[in-house]
């Protein structure tokens, strides 16, 4: 079980623009290795990084074009948990609405996108996400694990 | 700030193997679909994406990959990918595509069994 203090933290803005993701990919990376987390489970983390900030880019309809990605390094003695919050100010969205995709329906469908968050909460230990008219935060973690 | 895909295609009898190289974003899904379609124009019907040189790829850009899945289903053709990370392993497999386009470990391993 996780403790939770925050040994360190650690919060980028970032322009709506595109490839913005890839930056936020690479603080994830560095960040987990510093936590000596294995090399599988940090690839798993920048993937779900840069799903979370695509659905930003992409759904929020955001005005003040900037996205916020905060990483924080959660333990007592030694890091055990790194949890992403990726914020945006946009229009929100009401998640429980948001029907899972299915591929055989997408495979036939005309529209073969909405997969995000479905990847985040497969590849992410914990995923809560809060929308409303303020925006939206896609809070992730993920254990450190065995190395 | 962009990691910007290479695409490369080794045709052989019937088949072709495409290698890609680099992020599989929208621009990179596109190229590989742009590829992809014009081996199927040239009548290749087998197809095989080696994806050893991509680390990261996103949804959009697999989304694309899903359209061609599709239209190999459309055409009776043969997809199949190999040489995954095991995260873009899991992530196909979150998704499913595993079962319209089977996932091999090595090329040796995809080849023998695609032309089979």
């Amino acid at each position: 079980m996780a403790g939770d203090a925050i040994m360190r933290e650690v919060t980028l803005a970032l322009p709506m623009v595109p490839d913005m993701e890839i930056e936020a990919s690479r603080t994830a990376t560095a960040i987990a290795e510093s936590m000596r987390m294995s090399p599988d489970r940090i690839d798993e983390v920048r993937m779900a990084v840069v799903e979370a900030c695509i659905n930003a880019l992409e759904h929020s309809r955001a005005t003040d074009s900037e996205i916020f990605v905060t990483f924080e390094v959660i333990g007592d003695k030694d890091p055990e948990k790194l949890r992403i919050t990726v914020r945006d100010s946009g229009v929100g969205f009401s998640p429980d609405q948001v029907e899972e995709p299915i591929i055989e329906e997408k495979i036939k469908a005309r529209r073969k996108r909405g997969w995000g968050l479905k990847i985040i909460h497969g590849l992410m230990d914990e995923v809560e996400i809060h929308s409303g008219a303020e925006g939206t935060r896609v809070v992730m973690s993920k254990l450190r694990g065995t190395v | 700030m962009t990691d910007s895909l290479n695409v490369s295609v080794d045709r052989r009898d019937g088949m072709a193997v495409i290698y890609t190289e680099g992020y599989i974003n929208n621009q990179g899904g596109e190229e590989i679909a742009r590829v992809a379609y014009k081996l199927l124009d040239d009548g290749v019907k087998v197809l095989l994406l080696n994806l050893g040189g991509t680390k990261i790829v996103n949804s959009i850009g697999i989304s694309i990959l899903i359209e061609i899945i599709e239209k190999m289903i459309e055409i009776e053709g043969k997809l199949g990918f190999c040489c995954l990370t095991p995260t873009i392993e899991k992530t196909f497999q979150i998704m499913g595509l595993a079962q319209y386009a089977p996932i091999f470990p090595n090329e040796e391993a995809a080849v023998a069994q695609l032309r089979g």
